[in-house]
Protein backbone atom coordinates (compact mmCIF):
# COMPACT_ATOMS: atom_id res chain seq x y z
CA UNK A 1 0.00 0.00 0.00
CA UNK A 2 1.41 3.38 -1.02
CA UNK A 3 2.14 6.11 1.51
CA UNK A 4 -0.01 9.24 1.40
CA UNK A 5 1.28 11.79 3.94
CA UNK A 6 -1.41 14.13 5.26
CA UNK A 7 0.83 17.23 5.41
CA UNK A 8 0.25 18.06 1.72
CA UNK A 9 -2.34 17.95 -1.04
CA UNK A 10 -2.53 16.00 -4.27
CA UNK A 11 -3.38 16.38 -7.92
CA UNK A 12 -5.48 13.65 -9.53
CA UNK A 13 -2.60 13.16 -11.99
CA UNK A 14 -0.44 11.98 -9.04
CA UNK A 15 1.61 15.07 -8.16
CA UNK A 16 1.81 16.26 -4.56
CA UNK A 17 2.03 19.92 -3.51
CA UNK A 18 3.23 21.27 -0.19
CA UNK A 19 2.59 24.88 0.81
CA UNK A 20 5.90 26.13 2.23
CA UNK A 21 4.19 28.99 4.10
CA UNK A 22 6.41 31.65 2.46
CA UNK A 23 4.39 32.20 -0.70
CA UNK A 24 5.95 29.22 -2.47
CA UNK A 25 5.00 25.58 -2.83
CA UNK A 26 7.01 22.42 -3.53
CA UNK A 27 5.89 19.82 -6.07
CA UNK A 28 6.79 16.17 -6.54
CA UNK A 29 5.10 12.93 -7.54
CA UNK A 30 3.39 10.54 -5.17
CA UNK A 31 4.77 7.28 -3.87
CA UNK A 32 2.02 5.53 -5.81
CA UNK A 33 3.18 7.24 -9.02
CA UNK A 34 6.85 6.36 -8.58
CA UNK A 35 5.93 2.78 -7.80
CA UNK A 36 3.79 2.51 -10.92
CA UNK A 37 6.48 4.07 -13.11
CA UNK A 38 9.24 1.79 -11.86
CA UNK A 39 12.94 2.64 -11.89
CA UNK A 40 13.31 6.30 -12.88
CA UNK A 41 16.25 7.08 -15.13
CA UNK A 42 15.74 10.67 -16.25
CA UNK A 43 13.96 13.81 -15.07
CA UNK A 44 13.43 16.87 -17.26
CA UNK A 45 12.39 19.60 -14.79
CA UNK A 46 10.76 22.91 -15.73
CA UNK A 47 13.05 25.93 -16.15
CA UNK A 48 13.45 28.54 -13.45
CA UNK A 49 11.31 31.48 -14.45
CA UNK A 50 8.73 29.40 -16.36
CA UNK A 51 5.23 30.76 -15.77
CA UNK A 52 2.98 27.76 -15.27
CA UNK A 53 -0.78 27.44 -15.36
CA UNK A 54 -2.62 24.96 -13.17
CA UNK A 55 -2.79 21.48 -14.73
CA UNK A 56 -0.18 22.42 -17.34
CA UNK A 57 2.36 19.77 -18.37
CA UNK A 58 5.67 21.26 -17.25
CA UNK A 59 8.15 18.44 -16.63
CA UNK A 60 8.83 14.87 -17.69
CA UNK A 61 9.97 11.86 -15.72
CA UNK A 62 11.23 8.85 -17.61
CA UNK A 63 11.38 5.36 -16.21
CA UNK A 64 13.04 2.42 -17.91
CA UNK A 65 9.59 1.76 -19.34
CA UNK A 66 8.21 5.09 -20.54
CA UNK A 67 8.13 8.86 -20.36
CA UNK A 68 5.42 10.53 -18.25
CA UNK A 69 4.37 14.16 -18.12
CA UNK A 70 4.29 15.98 -14.80
CA UNK A 71 1.52 18.56 -14.41
CA UNK A 72 1.78 21.64 -12.26
CA UNK A 73 -0.95 21.38 -9.61
CA UNK A 74 -1.34 25.19 -9.47
CA UNK A 75 -0.39 28.37 -11.34
CA UNK A 76 2.84 30.18 -10.52
CA UNK A 77 6.41 30.91 -11.51
CA UNK A 78 9.12 28.29 -11.12
CA UNK A 79 11.69 29.54 -8.59
CA UNK A 80 13.81 26.44 -7.96
CA UNK A 81 14.33 22.98 -9.42
CA UNK A 82 15.86 19.95 -7.74
CA UNK A 83 19.30 19.83 -9.36
CA UNK A 84 20.10 16.57 -7.57
CA UNK A 85 17.71 14.73 -9.87
CA UNK A 86 20.03 15.36 -12.83
CA UNK A 87 22.53 12.83 -11.52
CA UNK A 88 20.20 10.83 -9.32
CA UNK A 89 16.66 10.52 -10.71
CA UNK A 90 16.27 7.44 -8.49
CA UNK A 91 15.91 9.81 -5.51
CA UNK A 92 12.24 9.89 -6.52
CA UNK A 93 11.98 6.10 -6.21
CA UNK A 94 13.66 6.15 -2.82
CA UNK A 95 12.03 9.24 -1.27
CA UNK A 96 9.21 10.62 -3.41
CA UNK A 97 7.99 12.95 -0.66
CA UNK A 98 11.39 14.23 0.48
CA UNK A 99 14.68 14.19 -1.44
CA UNK A 100 12.79 13.39 -4.63
CA UNK A 101 10.92 16.72 -4.83
CA UNK A 102 10.96 18.14 -8.38
CA UNK A 103 10.40 21.93 -8.34
CA UNK A 104 9.21 24.93 -6.32
CA UNK A 105 6.94 27.68 -7.61
CA UNK A 106 5.30 30.84 -6.36
CA UNK A 107 1.65 30.55 -5.38
CA UNK A 108 -0.21 32.99 -7.61
CA UNK A 109 -3.77 31.78 -6.91
CA UNK A 110 -4.07 30.40 -3.34
CA UNK A 111 -7.64 29.28 -4.08
CA UNK A 112 -6.28 26.70 -6.52
CA UNK A 113 -4.73 24.80 -3.60
CA UNK A 114 -8.16 24.29 -2.08
CA UNK A 115 -9.28 22.54 -5.26
CA UNK A 116 -6.63 19.85 -4.90
CA UNK A 117 -7.25 16.51 -3.19
CA UNK A 118 -6.74 15.91 0.50
CA UNK A 119 -4.58 12.95 1.51
CA UNK A 120 -7.74 11.04 2.34
CA UNK A 121 -9.36 11.75 -1.03
CA UNK A 122 -6.17 10.91 -2.90
CA UNK A 123 -5.80 7.68 -0.91
CA UNK A 124 -9.28 6.67 -2.04
CA UNK A 125 -8.44 7.51 -5.64
CA UNK A 126 -5.36 5.30 -5.72
CA UNK A 127 -7.06 2.52 -3.77
CA UNK A 128 -9.34 2.15 -6.78
CA UNK A 129 -6.29 1.82 -9.02
CA UNK A 130 -4.32 -0.60 -6.84
CA UNK B 1 -9.91 -12.26 -20.33
CA UNK B 2 -6.21 -12.33 -21.07
CA UNK B 3 -4.43 -15.69 -21.15
CA UNK B 4 -2.42 -16.72 -18.13
CA UNK B 5 0.63 -18.94 -18.07
CA UNK B 6 0.80 -21.86 -15.59
CA UNK B 7 3.02 -19.60 -13.44
CA UNK B 8 0.46 -16.85 -12.88
CA UNK B 9 0.08 -17.66 -9.17
CA UNK B 10 3.87 -18.06 -8.78
CA UNK B 11 4.38 -14.60 -10.26
CA UNK B 12 1.93 -13.06 -7.83
CA UNK B 13 3.65 -14.87 -4.96
CA UNK B 14 6.99 -13.42 -6.12
CA UNK B 15 5.56 -9.88 -6.03
CA UNK B 16 5.18 -9.38 -9.77
CA UNK B 17 3.57 -6.36 -11.33
CA UNK B 18 1.42 -7.91 -14.05
CA UNK B 19 0.67 -6.15 -17.33
CA UNK B 20 -1.21 -7.05 -20.49
CA UNK B 21 1.17 -8.19 -23.23
CA UNK B 22 0.16 -9.73 -26.55
CA UNK B 23 -3.09 -11.05 -25.13
CA UNK B 24 -1.44 -12.40 -21.97
CA UNK B 25 -1.14 -11.21 -18.37
CA UNK B 26 2.63 -11.19 -17.89
CA UNK B 27 5.04 -9.96 -15.21
CA UNK B 28 6.76 -6.70 -16.21
CA UNK B 29 8.94 -6.73 -13.09
CA UNK B 30 9.08 -8.05 -9.53
CA UNK B 31 10.17 -4.76 -7.96
CA UNK B 32 13.20 -3.25 -9.69
CA UNK B 33 13.61 -3.83 -13.40
CA UNK B 34 17.16 -2.51 -13.22
CA UNK B 35 18.17 -5.00 -10.54
CA UNK B 36 16.66 -7.81 -12.61
CA UNK B 37 18.65 -6.61 -15.59
CA UNK B 38 21.90 -6.61 -13.61
CA UNK B 39 21.13 -10.07 -12.20
CA UNK B 40 21.13 -11.47 -15.75
CA UNK B 41 24.31 -9.64 -16.75
CA UNK B 42 26.18 -10.61 -13.57
CA UNK B 43 24.67 -13.86 -12.27
CA UNK B 44 21.44 -15.59 -13.32
CA UNK B 45 17.82 -14.67 -13.94
CA UNK B 46 14.80 -16.69 -14.99
CA UNK B 47 12.01 -15.48 -17.27
CA UNK B 48 8.62 -17.08 -17.79
CA UNK B 49 8.24 -17.03 -21.57
CA UNK B 50 5.36 -19.48 -21.68
CA UNK B 51 3.36 -16.96 -23.69
CA UNK B 52 5.59 -17.85 -26.62
CA UNK B 53 4.28 -20.79 -28.54
CA UNK B 54 6.03 -23.96 -29.61
CA UNK B 55 4.73 -25.42 -32.87
CA UNK B 56 5.88 -28.83 -34.10
CA UNK B 57 6.12 -29.50 -37.82
CA UNK B 58 6.81 -32.93 -39.25
CA UNK B 59 6.12 -35.12 -42.26
CA UNK B 60 7.98 -36.41 -45.31
CA UNK B 61 8.01 -32.97 -46.93
CA UNK B 62 8.48 -30.91 -43.75
CA UNK B 63 12.00 -29.91 -44.79
CA UNK B 64 10.83 -28.84 -48.26
CA UNK B 65 8.03 -26.84 -46.66
CA UNK B 66 10.29 -25.01 -44.21
CA UNK B 67 12.80 -24.25 -46.97
CA UNK B 68 9.92 -22.52 -48.77
CA UNK B 69 8.39 -20.85 -45.68
CA UNK B 70 11.54 -19.34 -44.14
CA UNK B 71 14.18 -16.95 -45.46
CA UNK B 72 16.96 -18.85 -43.71
CA UNK B 73 17.67 -22.37 -44.95
CA UNK B 74 16.83 -25.29 -42.68
CA UNK B 75 18.88 -27.57 -44.94
CA UNK B 76 21.91 -26.06 -43.19
CA UNK B 77 20.98 -27.88 -40.00
CA UNK B 78 22.47 -31.29 -39.28
CA UNK B 79 20.10 -34.05 -38.26
CA UNK B 80 20.44 -34.85 -34.54
CA UNK B 81 22.12 -38.13 -33.75
CA UNK B 82 23.61 -38.58 -37.19
CA UNK B 83 27.24 -38.89 -38.24
CA UNK B 84 29.82 -37.51 -38.32
CA UNK B 85 29.67 -36.36 -34.71
CA UNK B 86 26.34 -37.71 -33.45
CA UNK B 87 25.52 -34.06 -32.79
CA UNK B 88 22.53 -32.86 -30.82
CA UNK B 89 19.90 -30.75 -32.57
CA UNK B 90 20.75 -27.34 -33.93
CA UNK B 91 18.76 -24.13 -33.90
CA UNK B 92 18.25 -21.64 -36.71
CA UNK B 93 17.09 -18.04 -36.38
CA UNK B 94 14.96 -16.95 -39.32
CA UNK B 95 12.50 -14.44 -40.63
CA UNK B 96 9.18 -15.51 -42.05
CA UNK B 97 8.50 -13.11 -44.94
CA UNK B 98 5.48 -12.15 -46.99
CA UNK B 99 5.55 -12.05 -50.79
CA UNK B 100 6.66 -8.41 -50.68
CA UNK B 101 9.70 -9.36 -48.62
CA UNK B 102 8.35 -7.79 -45.40
CA UNK B 103 8.89 -9.52 -42.06
CA UNK B 104 5.75 -11.26 -40.78
CA UNK B 105 7.68 -12.49 -37.74
CA UNK B 106 11.03 -13.76 -36.59
CA UNK B 107 11.36 -17.15 -34.98
CA UNK B 108 13.73 -19.84 -33.82
CA UNK B 109 13.51 -23.24 -35.44
CA UNK B 110 15.02 -26.38 -33.92
CA UNK B 111 15.72 -29.54 -35.88
CA UNK B 112 14.62 -32.60 -33.91
CA UNK B 113 14.92 -35.39 -36.48
CA UNK B 114 15.13 -36.08 -40.22
CA UNK B 115 11.79 -34.47 -40.99
CA UNK B 116 10.83 -33.16 -37.56
CA UNK B 117 11.12 -29.57 -36.40
CA UNK B 118 9.99 -27.25 -33.62
CA UNK B 119 9.31 -23.54 -34.16
CA UNK B 120 8.93 -21.02 -31.36
CA UNK B 121 6.63 -18.13 -32.28
CA UNK B 122 6.11 -14.73 -30.68
CA UNK B 123 3.11 -14.46 -28.37
CA UNK B 124 1.29 -11.52 -29.92
CA UNK B 125 1.47 -13.00 -33.42
CA UNK B 126 0.96 -16.72 -32.71
CA UNK B 127 -2.54 -16.91 -34.20
CA UNK B 128 -1.81 -14.88 -37.33
CA UNK B 129 1.53 -16.66 -37.82
CA UNK B 130 -0.21 -20.04 -37.61
CA UNK B 131 -2.87 -18.95 -40.11
CA UNK B 132 -0.11 -17.94 -42.50
CA UNK B 133 1.83 -21.17 -41.91
CA UNK B 134 -1.27 -23.34 -42.44
CA UNK B 135 -2.11 -21.52 -45.67
CA UNK B 136 1.37 -21.89 -47.10
CA UNK B 137 1.65 -25.51 -45.96
CA UNK B 138 -1.15 -27.01 -48.04
CA UNK B 139 0.92 -28.32 -51.00
CA UNK B 140 3.42 -29.93 -48.62
CA UNK B 141 0.86 -31.52 -46.26
CA UNK B 142 3.00 -31.42 -43.09
CA UNK B 143 1.61 -32.28 -39.67
CA UNK B 144 1.43 -28.98 -37.76
CA UNK B 145 0.87 -29.25 -34.02
CA UNK B 146 0.39 -26.21 -31.82
CA UNK B 147 1.77 -27.11 -28.42
CA UNK B 148 -0.51 -25.29 -25.98
CA UNK B 149 0.42 -28.04 -23.51
CA UNK B 150 4.00 -26.77 -23.22
CA UNK B 151 5.45 -23.96 -21.12
CA UNK B 152 8.82 -22.26 -21.53
CA UNK B 153 11.43 -20.77 -19.20
CA UNK B 154 14.52 -18.78 -20.18
CA UNK B 155 17.40 -19.10 -17.68
CA UNK B 156 19.99 -16.51 -18.62
CA UNK B 157 23.24 -15.13 -17.28
CA UNK B 158 26.85 -16.18 -16.71
CA UNK B 159 25.73 -18.57 -13.95
CA UNK B 160 22.67 -19.83 -15.83
CA UNK B 161 24.00 -23.18 -16.95
CA UNK B 162 25.68 -23.98 -13.64
CA UNK B 163 22.42 -23.17 -11.87
CA UNK B 164 20.09 -25.04 -14.21
CA UNK B 165 22.00 -28.23 -15.06
CA UNK B 166 21.79 -29.83 -11.56
CA UNK B 167 18.01 -29.28 -11.63
CA UNK B 168 17.50 -31.09 -14.94
CA UNK B 169 17.24 -34.90 -15.38
CA UNK B 170 20.44 -36.82 -14.58
CA UNK B 171 20.35 -38.52 -17.98
CA UNK B 172 20.66 -35.17 -19.76
CA UNK B 173 23.33 -33.54 -17.64
CA UNK B 174 26.41 -34.81 -19.51
CA UNK B 175 24.88 -33.67 -22.80
CA UNK B 176 23.91 -30.29 -21.34
CA UNK B 177 27.45 -29.72 -20.06
CA UNK B 178 28.74 -30.15 -23.61
CA UNK B 179 25.84 -28.46 -25.43
CA UNK B 180 27.12 -25.77 -27.77
CA UNK B 181 25.45 -22.38 -28.31
CA UNK B 182 22.44 -22.57 -30.62
CA UNK B 183 22.06 -26.30 -30.00
CA UNK B 184 19.31 -28.27 -28.29
CA UNK B 185 18.67 -31.66 -26.77
CA UNK B 186 15.62 -33.39 -25.35
CA UNK B 187 14.45 -36.25 -23.22
CA UNK B 188 10.81 -37.26 -23.04
CA UNK B 189 8.91 -33.97 -23.04
CA UNK B 190 11.78 -31.86 -21.71
CA UNK B 191 13.50 -29.81 -24.41
CA UNK B 192 16.57 -27.69 -23.57
CA UNK B 193 18.25 -25.27 -25.98
CA UNK B 194 21.34 -23.15 -25.42
CA UNK B 195 19.63 -20.07 -26.84
CA UNK B 196 18.25 -16.83 -25.46
CA UNK B 197 17.34 -13.22 -25.99
CA UNK B 198 19.59 -11.38 -23.55
CA UNK B 199 23.12 -11.46 -24.96
CA UNK B 200 24.16 -13.78 -22.13
CA UNK B 201 24.74 -17.51 -21.96
CA UNK B 202 21.87 -19.69 -20.85
CA UNK B 203 19.11 -22.11 -21.68
CA UNK B 204 15.59 -21.92 -22.99
CA UNK B 205 13.69 -24.85 -21.51
CA UNK B 206 10.41 -26.14 -22.94
CA UNK B 207 8.45 -28.55 -20.75
CA UNK B 208 4.90 -29.67 -19.96
CA UNK B 209 2.66 -27.07 -18.34
CA UNK B 210 2.20 -29.23 -15.24
CA UNK B 211 5.97 -29.41 -14.60
CA UNK B 212 6.92 -25.78 -15.01
CA UNK B 213 5.97 -24.53 -11.53
CA UNK B 214 8.31 -27.05 -9.87
CA UNK B 215 11.26 -26.13 -12.10
CA UNK B 216 10.56 -22.41 -11.61
CA UNK B 217 10.62 -22.83 -7.82
CA UNK B 218 13.78 -24.96 -7.91
CA UNK B 219 15.50 -22.29 -10.02
CA UNK B 220 14.50 -19.56 -7.55
CA UNK B 221 15.65 -21.73 -4.65
CA UNK B 222 19.00 -22.18 -6.43
CA UNK B 223 19.45 -18.40 -6.65
CA UNK B 224 17.99 -17.44 -10.01
CA UNK B 225 16.26 -14.07 -9.79
CA UNK B 226 12.78 -13.88 -11.32
CA UNK B 227 12.85 -11.35 -14.17
CA UNK B 228 10.01 -9.71 -16.05
CA UNK B 229 9.36 -8.40 -19.53
CA UNK B 230 10.87 -5.02 -18.63
CA UNK B 231 14.34 -6.46 -18.06
CA UNK B 232 13.89 -8.74 -21.05
CA UNK B 233 13.46 -5.65 -23.23
CA UNK B 234 16.45 -3.69 -21.89
CA UNK B 235 18.65 -6.79 -22.10
CA UNK B 236 17.68 -7.56 -25.69
CA UNK B 237 18.14 -3.90 -26.65
CA UNK B 238 21.67 -3.86 -25.21
CA UNK B 239 22.29 -7.12 -27.07
CA UNK B 240 21.18 -5.40 -30.30
CA UNK B 241 18.40 -7.91 -30.89
CA UNK B 242 15.32 -6.95 -32.86
CA UNK B 243 11.84 -6.82 -31.41
CA UNK B 244 9.09 -8.03 -33.72
CA UNK B 245 6.52 -5.37 -34.59
CA UNK B 246 8.92 -2.61 -33.54
CA UNK B 247 12.34 -3.01 -35.19
CA UNK B 248 10.85 -5.10 -37.96
CA UNK B 249 7.42 -5.51 -39.51
CA UNK B 250 5.47 -6.69 -42.52
CA UNK B 251 5.98 -3.38 -44.35
CA UNK B 252 9.76 -3.34 -44.00
CA UNK B 253 12.49 -5.40 -45.63
CA UNK B 254 14.83 -7.45 -43.43
CA UNK B 255 17.63 -5.81 -45.43
CA UNK B 256 16.96 -2.53 -43.61
CA UNK B 257 16.03 -4.13 -40.29
CA UNK B 258 19.44 -5.47 -39.39
CA UNK B 259 18.38 -8.94 -40.49
CA UNK B 260 20.16 -9.31 -43.81
CA UNK B 261 22.46 -11.90 -42.20
CA UNK B 262 19.53 -14.27 -41.62
CA UNK B 263 18.70 -14.59 -45.32
CA UNK B 264 20.21 -17.62 -47.04
CA UNK B 265 20.75 -16.58 -50.66
CA UNK B 266 22.51 -19.84 -51.51
CA UNK B 267 21.63 -22.08 -53.17
CA UNK B 268 20.11 -19.70 -55.72
CA UNK B 269 17.54 -22.24 -56.89
CA UNK B 270 15.85 -22.43 -53.48
CA UNK B 271 12.58 -20.57 -53.81
CA UNK B 272 11.36 -19.07 -50.56
CA UNK B 273 8.48 -16.71 -49.90
CA UNK B 274 9.68 -13.12 -50.46
CA UNK B 275 12.82 -14.12 -52.37
CA UNK B 276 11.85 -12.41 -55.63
CA UNK B 277 11.14 -9.13 -53.84
CA UNK B 278 14.41 -9.28 -51.90
CA UNK B 279 16.40 -10.09 -55.04
CA UNK B 280 14.99 -6.95 -56.66
CA UNK B 281 15.89 -4.84 -53.60
CA UNK B 282 19.36 -6.29 -53.49
CA UNK B 283 20.11 -5.02 -57.00
CA UNK B 284 19.53 -1.41 -55.94
CA UNK B 285 21.66 0.50 -53.43
CA UNK B 286 19.68 0.46 -50.19
CA UNK B 287 18.22 3.83 -49.28
CA UNK B 288 18.34 3.08 -45.58
CA UNK B 289 20.39 1.16 -43.09
CA UNK B 290 19.84 -0.21 -39.63
CA UNK B 291 22.11 1.14 -36.91
CA UNK B 292 22.63 1.45 -33.20
CA UNK B 293 22.45 4.89 -31.60
CA UNK B 294 24.09 6.16 -28.43
CA UNK B 295 22.65 9.33 -26.93
CA UNK B 296 25.48 11.66 -25.86
CA UNK B 297 23.33 13.93 -23.69
CA UNK B 298 20.90 13.31 -20.88
CA UNK B 299 17.52 11.96 -21.95
CA UNK B 300 15.93 8.72 -23.00
CA UNK B 301 15.61 7.43 -26.56
CA UNK B 302 12.23 5.95 -27.46
CA UNK B 303 10.60 4.23 -30.41
CA UNK B 304 9.42 6.72 -33.04
CA UNK B 305 11.74 9.64 -32.25
CA UNK B 306 13.22 11.30 -35.38
CA UNK B 307 16.92 11.07 -36.20
CA UNK B 308 18.27 14.40 -37.48
CA UNK B 309 21.23 14.73 -39.83
CA UNK B 310 22.32 17.97 -41.55
CA UNK B 311 19.26 19.63 -40.00
CA UNK B 312 16.89 17.23 -41.76
CA UNK B 313 14.86 14.29 -40.52
CA UNK B 314 16.93 11.35 -41.75
CA UNK B 315 15.44 8.39 -39.98
CA UNK B 316 13.58 7.13 -36.95
CA UNK B 317 14.26 5.22 -33.77
CA UNK B 318 12.73 1.74 -33.96
CA UNK B 319 13.62 0.91 -30.35
CA UNK B 320 15.05 2.98 -27.58
CA UNK B 321 15.54 2.98 -23.86
CA UNK B 322 17.86 3.38 -20.94
CA UNK B 323 20.74 0.92 -20.82
CA UNK B 324 21.33 -0.11 -17.20
CA UNK B 325 24.76 -1.52 -18.09
CA UNK B 326 25.97 1.59 -19.92
CA UNK B 327 23.98 4.01 -17.75
CA UNK B 328 23.28 5.83 -21.01
CA UNK B 329 20.39 5.86 -23.41
CA UNK B 330 20.64 3.62 -26.46
CA UNK B 331 18.49 2.73 -29.42
CA UNK B 332 18.14 1.01 -32.73
CA UNK B 333 17.21 3.10 -35.76
CA UNK B 334 16.55 2.97 -39.46
CA UNK B 335 18.34 5.91 -41.09
CA UNK B 336 19.15 7.23 -44.55
CA UNK B 337 22.25 5.62 -45.96
CA UNK B 338 24.03 9.00 -46.02
CA UNK B 339 23.89 9.51 -42.24
CA UNK B 340 27.37 9.33 -40.74
CA UNK B 341 28.53 8.91 -37.18
CA UNK B 342 27.41 12.16 -35.61
CA UNK B 343 23.71 12.96 -35.66
CA UNK B 344 20.96 14.20 -33.40
CA UNK B 345 17.75 12.77 -32.02
CA UNK B 346 14.72 14.98 -31.49
CA UNK B 347 13.16 14.39 -28.07
CA UNK B 348 10.09 16.47 -27.23
CA UNK B 349 11.15 19.23 -29.61
CA UNK B 350 14.77 19.37 -28.46
CA UNK B 351 17.62 18.10 -30.61
CA UNK B 352 20.20 16.16 -28.62
CA UNK B 353 23.60 14.95 -29.80
CA UNK B 354 23.88 11.26 -30.64
CA UNK B 355 26.30 8.94 -32.36
CA UNK B 356 25.79 5.95 -34.63
CA UNK B 357 27.33 2.75 -33.29
CA UNK B 358 27.39 -0.86 -34.33
CA UNK B 359 25.28 -3.17 -32.16
CA UNK B 360 25.53 -5.09 -29.93
CA UNK B 361 26.02 -2.55 -27.16
CA UNK B 362 26.68 -5.25 -24.56
CA UNK B 363 27.43 -8.93 -24.92
CA UNK B 364 28.42 -11.50 -22.28
CA UNK B 365 28.58 -8.75 -19.71
CA UNK B 366 31.03 -6.62 -21.70
CA UNK B 367 30.42 -3.18 -23.15
CA UNK B 368 31.06 -3.46 -26.89
CA UNK B 369 30.82 0.14 -28.08
CA UNK B 370 33.07 3.15 -27.47
CA UNK B 371 31.54 5.48 -24.87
Amino acid sequence: MSQVPSDRVYNDSHEWLMDNGDGTATVGISDHAQDALGDLVFVEPPKIGDALSAKEACAVVESVKAASDIYSPISGEVVEVNEELGDSPELINGDAYGAGWIFRLTISEPSEIEELLTAEAYGELIAEEE
Amino acid sequence: MAHRTPLFAAHQAAGARMVPFGGWDMPVNYGSQIEEHHAVRRAVGVFDVSHMRAVDISGPRATDFLRYLLANDVARLPTPGEAPDNAPGKALYSCMLNEQGGVIDDLILYKRGTDSYRLVLNAATTDSDLDWIQTQAAPFAPVITRRDDLAMLAVQGPEARATAIPLLPAGLRATLEQLKPFSACEQDELFVARTGYTGEDGFEIILPNDQVADLWQHLLDAGARPCGLGARDTLRLEAGMNLSGQDMGPEVSPLVSGLGWTIAWEPPERDFIGRAALERQRKEPLAQRFVGILLLERGVLRHGQPVIFNDQVAGELTSGGFSPTLERSIGLARVAAAVTDDCQVEIRGRRLAARLVKPPFVRHGEIKIPL
